[in-house]
C-alpha cells in the first residue's frame, strides 16, 4: 500500500514567447502513494493547472519549456519518454478529468464511441469490439448513465450527465493516476456533490491515486488525504489534510485562504479577502513571491527566497517559523 | 427530416416567384425593344411594332409577367426564343450539360486540392511549407479569372499547343477552362479549411483526445475534420451553385456553349423568354444544391440533425 506512484520532484515549467517569459510553475515537489488523495490548491494563475498538463505532456508545444525535474511515475521518469511513448500512458496509467464538461466532449461522435476509444487506443488485453463495448456499458453503468443512451451525443446530456461521460472516459483504461482539473466548478452545487461521490467511489474500488485541482477548500477537506496549497507556481504549504485543516502554524497565505471563506457554523462575520493580486508571473521577485500581500511581511521577505520549514511531513515555505525557531532558542 | 425537406421545397416556390419578377422588372426597365434589335435600325415603325405586337410585347408590364408566369405553371412552358424561334427549353437542354460538367470537374477539383492542402498547412503550422501555400492561395484567390484564362490559353494552346483553346467537343476542351474556374474556389477552400481546422485544435475537446493517448494523425482526422468541415461544406456549396450559372468568364474566355454564354448574349438580345427561363432554371438548380448542403449537415453534425428533427426546437 505504501508504495509510491507518483513523485514529483522540483518541477518547473516555463511559457516563452518573443515577448515575455511567464513562470508558471517554479521547482514543485510532491509524492503520492497508490490511492492517495493529493489537493491542489490555490487562486488562478497558481500553476494547478500547468502542472496536471505538465504530468500528462499535454501543454503547449511551441511556447511551454519544462525546464527542470523529474516526474516518476512508478519509477520511470515520464519527461524522458518520447512522443509516442507518452502516448501509451495517456490515457491508460495517467488519466485526466478536465474544467468544463460542456466543451470537453467531441460534439459529433456519440458518447458510447468516446468512452470506447481510450480503451481501443489502450488495448493490451486483446479485447474484441464487443468485449469493448460491453466494457464501454458497463462503465457507463459506474458512472450512473443508462448503457442505452451510449449511442447519444454530447448535446443529448446535461453539464452533470457529461462530466460523468468524461470520468467514464478517464476511467474506462483503469489507470494508476487521475487527475481531476476542477471536475466541479463548471457544474452546480447538487451535481457538485455527486461527482464528487462518484469520483470518491471509483477512486476506493481501483485503488487510483487522485491528483484534485480546485480552488475550493470544501471541495479538498471532502476528498484528499494531502494538501499543497500553491501561490505563484510554488507549493507554499504541504501536508497532511489534519495539517492545513487544523490550528496549527500556517503559511500567512493559506490563513487568507481561510479567512475568504464563509463559516457555517460561527457567528457570521464579514469575508476577508487576501488583498491585492497574483503577482506578475513575467517576473522573477527576489525575495517571497507572496510578501507584497503578506499581512505579516518582514524586511528578509523582500530580500531573501524563504526556505521551507518541516514540522514532519508538513511543510511551509515561509521566514516567520524560522525567525520564532530562532527566537525561541 | 423529410418533413424539412418538404418544407425546404415549399419554400423554394416564394424564391423562384420573387426571382422571376426581379429579373423580369429589370428586363422591361432596359431601354430598347426585341423588334428593333432583330430586324436592325433599316427596318419600318410598322414591322417593328408588327413584330413586338407577335411576340406580346406590346401589352402591360403585369400582363405580361402574368402570362408569363401562368405559362410556367400551368404549362410547363418556358416559352420561345425571340431570335432562335426554338423552344427556351431547347436551348437550355443543349447549353446545361457543358456548365453543369465544367461545374462538376472544376468543384470536385477545388474540393479535393483545397481541403486536402488546407488540412496540411494547419498541422504543418508555422512551416516554411503552410507559409508558402498560404502565400499561393492569396495569389489564386485574387487572380482575376479571365487573366488567368487568357494566359493559360497562352501557354498551352499557343506556345505549347497541347490543349485545344475553345469550345466543348471533348474532354480536353474543358482542362483550361476547368482550371480557371477551379483555381479561385480552391484556394478560398485551403484558407477556409486551414483557418476552420486551427480553430478546431484549439478545442477542449480535442485536449480530451489527446489526453486519452490518440496519436496527432488520429486527433485530425478523427476528431478535428468532422467539426471543422461545416464552414467548408457550406462555401463548397455556394461555389457550386454560384459556379453554374457563373463560370460565364471561363465559358467568355474558352467560347464554350454554356449556361453563361447563353445567357449573357440573350441579355444583349434582349431576348426575355430565354433570360428568364435559363434564369429560372438556374436559380430553381442553385435552390436545390443549398438544400442539398443543408442536408449534409445534419450527417455531419449530429445537433443539427437533432434541430430538423425537432422543428428547430432543441431537445433537452
Amino acid at each position: 500500500m505504501n508504495k509510491t506512484v507518483l513523485d514529483v520532484k522540483n518541477l518547473s515549467i516555463q511559457y516563452k514567447t518573443d515577448l515575455e517569459t511567464v513562470y508558471a510553475v517554479n521547482g514543485i515537489s510532491f509524492s503520492l502513494e497508490a490511492g492517495e488523495t493529493l489537493g491542489l490548491v490555490g487562486e488562478t494563475g497558481a500553476g494547478k493547472t500547468t502542472t496536471a498538463l505538465g504530468i500528462l505532456g499535454l501543454l503547449p508545444e511551441r511556447t511551454a519549456r519544462i525546464t527542470g525535474g523529474e516526474i516518476l511515475l512508478k519509477e520511470q521518469d515520464l519527461l524522458k519518454l518520447k512522443e509516442q511513448e507518452m502516448q501509451k500512458v495517456r490515457g491508460s496509467r495517467i488519466s485526466m478529468i478536465f474544467q468544463d464538461p460542456m466543451t470537453a466532449l467531441n460534439p459529433v461522435l456519440p458518447i458510447g464511441q468516446q468512452i470506447g476509444e481510450a480503451l481501443y487506443l489502450h488495448n493490451d488485453e486483446g479485447l474484441t469490439q464487443k468485449q469493448i463495448e460491453q466494457r464501454v456499458e458497463e462503465t457507463l453503468e459506474l458512472v450512473g448513465i443508462p448503457k442505452a443512451r451510449k449511442v447519444e451525443y454530447p448535446h443529448q446530456f446535461s453539464g452533470g450527465m457529461r462530466q460523468r461521460v468524461v470520468i467514464a472516459i478517464a476511467l474506462i483504461c483503469n489507470p494508476d493516476i487521475l487527475v481531476a482539473d476542477e471536475p466541479t466548478t463548471a457544474l452546480d452545487v447538487t451535481i457538485q456533490a455527486q461527482i464528487l461521490t462518484i469520483i470518491r467511489d471509483l477512486q476506493k474500488k481501483y485503488k487510483t491515486t487522485v491528483i484534485m485541482i480546485t480552488h475550493d477548500l470544501g471541495v479538498v477537506a471532502e476528498t484528499c488525504d494531502k494538501v499543497g496549497v500553491m501561490y505563484g507556481g510554488k507549493i507554499v504549504e504541504y501536508g497532511a489534510l489534519e495539517d492545513i485543516f487544523t490550528d496549527k502554524e500556517h503559511h500567512p497565505y493559506t490563513e487568507g485562504l481561510f479567512r475568504s471563506l464563509p463559516s457555517l457554523t460561527g457567528n457570521s462575520r464579514r469575508l476577508q479577502p487576501i488583498e491585492g493580486l497574483m503577482p506578475d508571473p513575467t517576473v522573477k521577485p527576489e525575495g517571497c513571491w507572496f510578501a507584497p500581500r503578506c499581512g505579516q511581511c518582514m524586511e528578509i521577505c523582500k530580500k531573501e527566497a524563504p526556505p521551507v520549514w518541516e514540522d514532519d511531513a508538513h511543510k511551509i515555505r515561509c521566514h516567520l517559523f524560522h525567525q520564532k525557531a530562532k527566537g525561541g532558542e | 427530416m423529410y418533413k424539412y425537406v418538404a418544407k425546404r421545397l415549399l419554400y423554394m416556390i416564394p424564391v423562384l416567384l420573387g426571382v422571376a419578377f426581379l429579373v423580369f422588372t429589370i428586363l422591361s426597365l432596359t431601354p430598347g425593344d426585341p423588334g428593333s434589335i432583330i430586324l436592325g435600325i433599316t427596318a419600318k415603325p410598322e414591322e417593328i411594332a408588327a413584330l413586338n405586337a407577335e411576340f406580346g410585347y406590346d401589352k402591360p408590364f403585369f400582363v405580361r409577367f402574368f402570362s408569363y408566369i401562368g405559362d410556367v405553371v400551368l404549362h410547363f412552358d418556358l416559352g420561345t426564343s425571340y431570335q432562335s424561334r426554338q423552344p427556351v427549353i431547347q436551348d437550355i437542354i443543349a447549353r446545361f450539360p457543358n456548365t453543369f460538367w465544367l461545374t462538376v470537374f472544376s468543384m470536385s477539383a477545388a474540393a479535393i486540392i483545397g481541403i486536402v492542402l488546407g488540412i496540411l498547412s494547419a498541422v504543418k503550422q508555422y512551416t516554411a511549407l503552410d507559409q508558402s501555400l498560404v502565400v499561393i492561395a492569396l495569389i489564386f484567390a485574387s487572380v482575376p479569372g479571365f487573366w488567368l484564362g487568357l494566359m493559360l490559353m497562352l501557354l498551352f494552346s499557343m506556345k505549347l499547343g497541347i490543349l485545344p483553346s475553345y469550345g466543348a467537343d471533348s474532354l480536353r476542351a474543358f482542362i483550361l477552362p476547368t482550371i480557371t474556374v477551379c483555381m479561385s474556389s480552391a484556394a478560398s477552400l485551403l484558407r477556409l479549411t486551414r483557418s476552420a481546422m486551427l480553430e478546431t485544435v484549439r478545442q477542449d475537446y480535442i485536449r480530451t483526445a489527446k489526453a486519452k493517448g490518440a496519436s496527432g494523425k488520429r486527433v485530425i482526422w478523427k476528431h478535428a475534420l468532422r467539426n471543422a468541415m461545416l464552414p467548408v461544406v457550406t462555401t463548397l456549396g455556394t461555389n457550386f451553385g454560384a459556379s453554374l450559372g457563373g463560370a460565364i468568364i471561363a465559358e467568355t474566355v474558352f467560347a464554350m456553349p454554356g449556361m453563361g454564354t447563353l445567357i449573357t448574349t440573350a441579355i444583349r438580345q434582349k431576348d426575355i423568354p430565354v433570360v428568364m427561363g435559363a434564369t429560372l432554371f438556374l436559380a430553381a438548380l442553385f435552390s436545390l444544391v443549398i438544400l442539398i448542403v443543408d442536408v449534409l449537415y445534419a450527417f455531419i453534425d449530429p445537433r443539427i440533425k437533432a434541430k430538423y428533427q425537432n422543428g428547430g426546437k432543441r431537445r433537452e
